[in-house]
């Protein structure tokens, strides 16, 4: 693992939700698991989201998402990294409910994280989503 | 006079509830135990009033809010008709920061968190046939605050209700807003002016009105501890009060109206200290450091809140038991009025049954437990009277940090705290710093890092918000727009333009005028935009 190129990903919380608790927590559980981080902040949209992949040579791509916006701007950054043609596992964190996590990995969402998952499982799903 | 003499005076001039003051045993009690400053007396350490709750419970005031005006409009009469005591009102994250539904911004999110209201139309139909002149509303909104004021002043005029009958709370704090909650639209000063205006036109027109509600609650959900909470609200306060001082109001005049917003958590005794310091703190401040002489511009009055963020989506009938404890905690520190989470908001927004339950919670607390008929019924127990202090020493070390880094000025030390992030700071590390002692099992979540049997899918029920809510929302703002008349839109946001650019006006008459000719949110917001410019936050980790 020791020569393996260090993970990169982009944090970022999409659209007006302002609820970043959570995203800097994530922020500081993968930088101390040694991954390199580029949290963008609040309001950002997928056009800034796609240049900031792009620019930094994202691995993974991680939104936050607490106002149940989910079924709507989770698709949305897909199709957007799609048009970009980008290639970059996108990870949603937050409240999204049971029954809209098949939903969202139909459309694409590599990994879903909700409330209360643990250290080591955000790690798991950001590496897996990597390697996958 | 001695304290229990003039307490005497205060408690028998109070018209008290008509229940029996005696243990469900039938054991007769008295209306406080103890000496010392008693309730109703300064520094208001045990309580605003003589007779505690023995006068009046606290105000059962359930935050509500989704979809359109009309669903919320339902929700809100079914409070009403299930004896909730008052209203309090949830926007959507786009009228939160100043954006009608057919913005860009908007997608996905009409409708979605709370109420979506873009024009006066919507407040019509949010508040339809509910009496403004006999309930009082909390409006939980912070950068286009005044707007939404106005909308509000607006619908009474229209249903015969006079401004000066309005009573309610419009959350207004825009200072928490740059350290926790993040819905800012204007940089920091800039908005401070339209929070004085409101200040002042409230206080010279609308006696019923509160035109602040410095909130901690916010502060705490992001992360921040106990004492952090405690006292970053009370600097704001105090930065509010510096701020109106300073162009010329009256501490004992505005300092009526302020009230506090807290959050009700899971630590029992630290919560109750923390309630009771609040009061402490706030009444030394105002009369030592502000100079007040009025007893009511000294009392921190306060609603609360059960605290959301310890709700679990595991298991989440548990929460029903955290929210009544969180209550419990409330009611005995005190506090004016309570909300109380409903068990499935760490999943969506609160369906019916749940908030129903979360209602009948408080009501269990205030009618069955018997913690009504004494007032501060722990004041004195060693523990607690500790806590207090405790607490206060914490906040007291944070103000004096603050007023170095202002100079002597809380106000300038609160700018300078947001522009350095010294407050987004602190709350991140203390959110990290309880994360991992979670993550470690140092701390024991009871569904989340243990036992965790019975986690399964038990999660059903849940409120939806559709996308047909988004639709439908930008059809009605394109009804009013098409039917309002552009050139009275127009000419109202042209002299509200003119009055941003001038400090000496008032903001709140222009705003009046543009909501009733039926200018939108967004419209006025972009007036005060094009002038005051906008607020982008650093993003730090």
């Amino acid at each position: 693992m020791s020569n393996a190129p260090v993970t990169r990903v982009v944090l970022a919380k999409l659209g007006l939700d302002g609820h970043d608790r959570g995203i800097k927590v994530v922020a500081r559980i993968l930088r101390d698991a040694g991954m390199e981080v580029i949290y963008l902040g609040l309001r950002q949209t997928t056009a800034s989201i796609v240049a900031a992949a792009e620019e930094e040579d994202a691995d993974a791509i991680g939104l936050s998402m607490h106002n149940a916006g989910h079924l709507a701007l989770a698709p949305a950054m897909i199709a957007a990294l799609a048009e970009a043609d980008l290639a970059i596992p996108l990870i949603i964190g937050g409240i999204v409910p049971e029954q809209d996590v098949a939903v969202l990995e139909e459309a694409g969402v590599a990994a879903i994280l909700g409330p209360g998952a643990a250290a080591e499982e955000v790690v798991a799903a950001v590496r897996g989503a990597v390697s996958a | 006079m001695t304290d229990q003499k003039r307490w005497q005076e205060q408690h028998d001039a109070t018209q008290l509830r008509d229940v029996p003051f005696e243990t469900m045993s039938g054991v007769p009690v008295d209306p406080v135990y103890g000496d010392g400053p008693l309730p109703g007396q300064y520094p208001y350490t045990r309580g605003l009033h003589a007779a505690g709750y023995r006068s009046r419970l606290w105000t059962m005031r359930m935050f509500a809010g989704f979809g359109t005006a009309e669903d919320t409009n339902t929700r809100f009469k079914e409070i009403l008709r299930n004896g909730g005591t008052g209203l309090s009102t949830a926007f959507d994250m786009p009228t939160l920061m100043g954006y009608d539904s057919d913005s860009p911004w908007a997608f996905g999110e009409v409708g979605r968190a709370g109420v979506a209201v873009d024009t006066l139309r919507d407040m019509e139909d949010l508040y339809a046939d509910i009496d403004l002149g006999t309930v009082s509303t909390s409006m939980t909104i912070n950068g286009p605050a005044a707007a939404v004021l106005a909308m509000y002043i607006a619908v009474g005029e229209k249903t015969g209700v006079a401004k000066t009958d309005l009573a309610g709370t419009i959350q207004n704090d825009i200072l928490k807003e740059y350290q926790a909650q993040k819905e800012y639209i204007y940089p920091p000063r800039q908005s401070m002016r339209i929070v004085t205006d409101m200040i002042r036109y409230t206080s010279a027109e609308m006696p019923k009105w509160h035109p602040v509600s410095i909130s901690g609650y916010h502060i705490r959900e992001a992360g921040s501890t106990a004492a952090q909470e405690l006292a970053f609200t009370l600097a704001n306060g105090f930065a509010y009060v510096e701020a109106a001082v300073a162009e010329g109001q009256d501490v004992n005049q505005f300092g009526r109206r302020l009230s506090f917003f807290f959050n009700a958590h899971a630590d029992f005794f630290e919560e109750i200290g923390k309630f009771r310091a609040a009061r402490r703190i706030w009444a030394r401040w105002m009369k030592e450091r502000y100079g007040a002489t009025d007893e009511r511009a000294m009392m921190c009055r306060f609603h609360t809140q059960t605290a959301g963020v310890s709700l679990t989506a595991q298991q989440p009938e548990n929460n029903i038991a955290r929210v009544a404890i969180q209550a419990l905690s409330a009611a005995l520190g005190g506090t004016q009025s309570l909300h109380t989470d409903s068990f499935d908001e760490a999943l969506a927004l609160p369906s019916e049954k749940a908030a129903r339950i979360a209602l009948r919670t408080q009501q269990i607390v205030a009618h069955e437990t018997g913690v009504t008929i004494v007032a501060d019924p722990l004041g004195g127990a060693p523990y607690v009277e500790w806590m207090t202090d405790e607490m206060e020493r914490q906040a007291e070390a944070v103000f004096a940090h603050l007023d170095e880094l202002g100079d002597g000025s809380i106000l300038e030390g609160v700018y300078a705290g947001i522009e350095n992030g010294y407050f987004v700071g602190e709350i991140a590390d203390a959110a990290y710093r309880f994360e991992r002692e979670v993550n470690a099992d140092r701390r024991i979540i009871v569904g989340v890092n243990d036992f965790i049997e019975g986690n399964e899918g038990n999660e059903t029920n849940l409120l939806r918000i559709d996308s047909t809510t988004e639709e439908l929302q930008r059809k009605r703002l394109e009804t009013v727009k098409h039917e309002r008349e552009s050139a009275a839109v127009e000419a109202t946001l042209a002299a509200l333009r003119r009055a941003a650019d001038d400090s000496t006006v008032n903001l709140m008459p222009p705003i009046i005028d543009a909501v009733k000719a039926y200018a939108t949110e967004e419209e006025i917001s972009n007036a005060m935009r094009d002038v005051f410019g906008t607020y982008v936050e650093q993003a730090i980790v």
